[in-house]
């Protein structure tokens, strides 16, 4: 099969189409993240460590409880508290956020290499765990085309889909989100105005923890069904491209999510519908790292960020 | 909490060295605090730590072996934080400098040590330089943001590397790895002790440390280069081209991560192989910024990393796995990062110590 016939088969089956959804799924949830921190003011490269950390916590609880859903709360918890870190420091002691975000990503690395061995007793990954269920529609299952794509897909793809449109709503429909946008590109003049800078900031952080958890999750025990130590392997940062060519904006990082996804989804399906061996297909694996770079460098449009992301803020 | 003003208004000397060691020193206690949490004795840890390091001739001799590559992408991730970008991207760099010195040191066979050396060093500097410039450029052009660009390119080093191992140049059966390069090209050793040597690049990268010393505090370029890390607006209104700097920096920063990479190549390895360069670069960072940037800093900084790093093999045989250096370094970057919270604790530390005093002295007068 030749590489036009392979991308033009792959594009005709639904098979892609929910293989570039679900690639999507911990960029949309990571993103979003982002956004939310972001938007507030802060800056949150951490994204890669909260959610390996995430995911690790995870599968830790359910290792030991067996209950996929305690998991789910415990990583969340654990994103939650990552994060924090990085908040205190960045709010309260106007820390480089790069270079503190750089901290919890190697922190969180460490924690996870240590204790590999003492929970699980085999470091690289962990045995198959029990994995959030999917959600089957029988009637939509039956519907050609669309059925296999969404008859029966993992519950995470309905958490992302409740938490694009809630994200979506609560920053441009509600007065939280007014002040939210309003702190990330002015925080004096939101001051000024009584708005409580800290806390919309605290805030922000920390939904990106409790996301970036979501987004680590969704790859360990949402699809493969274990925690592998190099898990999420580069995604915390492709979701910061993916937030960039979104224009900080919810609804947008999700489209944004969808191209990577399906860039992920075609090396996926040519690598399993051509004959290739096995050093064509590591290269063909650069793929997403290749167009994260053309996206970040600009030359998929330009988008504008917060004003005052990065900067911390001080009462003078 | 201090103020800001009191903070920033100490101007204590002392305080580029005690932030970073006393970063060091806590994160350290809380790794004690995590070894005892899995049921192991820290003290006992870190005395199998330092007999790793410095115990025998032979830990002496890993040790030095890696702090030649330690110091080198140190140095890299500090010029590049001195001209106030942050190049996370010294792993990727250092497998281009590996990769090719590995390329041109495999047909340095009919070539006399004396080229086939510095050339092979020359190539792995440009492969890292060009590496980084693809990072500097898209930040000057487009203002891609240098983190983010380098890591993808970490990445895509990474399985660059596992595509050449696996395809056009491996060799051999079990892991995959590249045929070994030609003799002339291998830096010979400068000490041999029982099985294992001191590789001579230590010194090199010793000579690298002291040239950017000098660059960064005697030449226009280091001059010009501080200047748009310091303020690159004020630097721009001064006449210096951020856009240029920007790229040169990375140049130079890359160059010497590749150098770090080459080495390791030249004297170590004398092959590539998937992953050889085995996180050098991200431990980097954290000798940068012990070494607050600053190069003769970072040669000691980066012997400190390279004793935890030889140490924590050991630590492995008494039951605790090495990661916990990761876990460490990622605590003394933190506070580092957050350096207010270290010298808001120092001021207070010695304004509690003149209160005692004056205290005592008016104890002194009453009686």
């Amino acid at each position: 099969m030749t590489w036009i016939q392979a991308i033009f088969t792959a594009l005709s089956t639904p098979l892609f189409y929910k293989l570039t959804i679900l690639s999507a799924l911990p960029l949309v949830f990571a993103g979003i993240g982002g956004v939310y921190s972001e938007i507030t003011g802060v800056t949150n490269i951490a994204l890669e460590g909260i959610m390996k950390l995430g995911a690790f916590i995870a599968a830790v609880f359910i290792f030991y409880t067996g209950n996929p859903w305690i998991g789910l709360i415990m990583g969340m918890i654990g994103g939650l508290v990552l994060a924090f870190l990085h908040a205190y420091v960045s709010i309260e002691w106007s820390a480089n956020q790069i270079v503190s975000a750089t901290a919890l990503i190697l922190i969180a690395q460490g924690i996870v290499g240590f204790l590999m061995k003492p929970i699980f007793g085999q470091e690289g990954q962990t045995d198959f765990l029990t994995k959030i269920p999917m959600v089957k529609i029988e009637p939509l299952k039956n519907v050609p085309f669309i059925g296999e794509i969404f008859g029966e897909i993992s519950a995470f793809f309905y958490i992302a889909i409740g938490v694009i449109l809630f994200s979506w709503f609560l920053l441009y429909k509600t007065p939280l989100g007014l002040r939210m946008r309003a702190v990330g590109e002015n925080p004096l003049a939101a001051d000024t105005l009584g708005v409580n800078v800290k806390g919309i900031r605290y805030f922000g952080v920390l939904m990106s923890g409790v996301l970036a958890a979501l987004g680590g999750m969704y790859i360990a025990i949402g699809d493969v069904g274990q925690f592998q130590e190099l898990m999420p392997a580069g995604k915390g940062f492709i979701a910061l491209a993916a937030m960039i060519l979104g224009n900080w904006n919810p609804v947008g990082t999700m489209w944004a999510a969808l191209l990577f996804g399906a860039a992920d989804a075609m090396n996926i399906q040519l690598q399993t519908l051509m004959e290739l061996p096995s050093e064509t297909k590591a290269l063909l694996n650069l793929l997403p790292f290749v167009l994260t770079i053309i996206v970040v460098g600009g030359f998929i449009g330009k988008t504008r960020s917060p004003a005052s992301s990065g900067v911390p803020y001080e009462k003078e | 909490m201090a103020s800001k003003t009191e903070v920033t208004n100490v101007k204590n000397k002392w305080m580029s060295f005690l932030v970073p060691a006393l970063a060091v020193l806590v994160s350290l206690l809380i790794a004690a605090i995590i070894i005892l949490f899995i049921g192991q004795n820290p003290i006992k840890a870190y005395g199998v730590m330092l007999k790793g390091a410095f115990g025998s001739r032979i830990a002496w001799a890993d040790n030095i072996t890696k702090m030649t590559s330690l110091l080198l992408t140190g140095l890299a991730v500090g010029f590049g934080f001195r001209a106030g970008v942050f190049n996370i991207g010294a792993e990727g760099q250092m497998a281009m400098g590996g990769i090719f010195a590995m390329l041109v040191g495999l047909n340095m066979g009919n070539v006399p040590p004396v080229i086939a050396i510095p050339l092979t060093i020359l190539v792995g500097m440009l492969g890292g330089a060009f590496w980084a410039s693809i990072a500097g450029w898209l930040k000057a052009q487009t203002g891609a943001h240098e983190v983010i660009t380098t890591i993808m390119l970490n990445w895509i080093a990474y399985h660059l590397t596992n595509y050449l191992v696996s395809g056009p140049y491996t060799v051999g059966i079990g892991i995959p790895k590249s045929p070994e390069i030609a003799k002339s090209a291998q830096l010979p050793p400068l000490l041999t002790a029982q099985a294992s040597t001191v590789p001579s690049g230590i010194i090199i990268a010793i000579v690298a440390a002291i040239v950017i010393y000098i660059v960064l505090d005697k030449t226009t370029v280091g001059y010009e280069v501080k200047a748009v890390g310091f303020n690159p607006y004020a630097a721009e209104y001064g006449g210096i081209s951020i856009s240029k700097n920007v790229v040169l920096t990375m140049a130079i920063s890359g160059a010497l991560a590749g150098l770090a990479g080459a080495l390791e190549v030249m004297c170590v390895h004398h092959r590539i192989f998937g992953a050889f360069t085995s996180d050098r670069g991200f431990d980097g960072i954290t000798i940068a910024l012990i070494g607050q940037n600053n190069p003769i800093g970072i040669i000691f900084s980066s012997f400190l990393i390279s004793s935890l790093r030889a140490g924590s093999n050991s630590m492995q045989t008494v039951g605790v796995p090495d990661d916990i250096i990761v876990i460490v370094q990622g605590i003394i970057i933190f506070f580092v990062a957050a350096d207010r919270i270290i010298k808001t604790w120092i001021i207070k530390a010695s304004k509690l110590g003149k209160n005692k005093n004056s205290q005592t002295i008016k104890g002194g007068e009453e009686a």
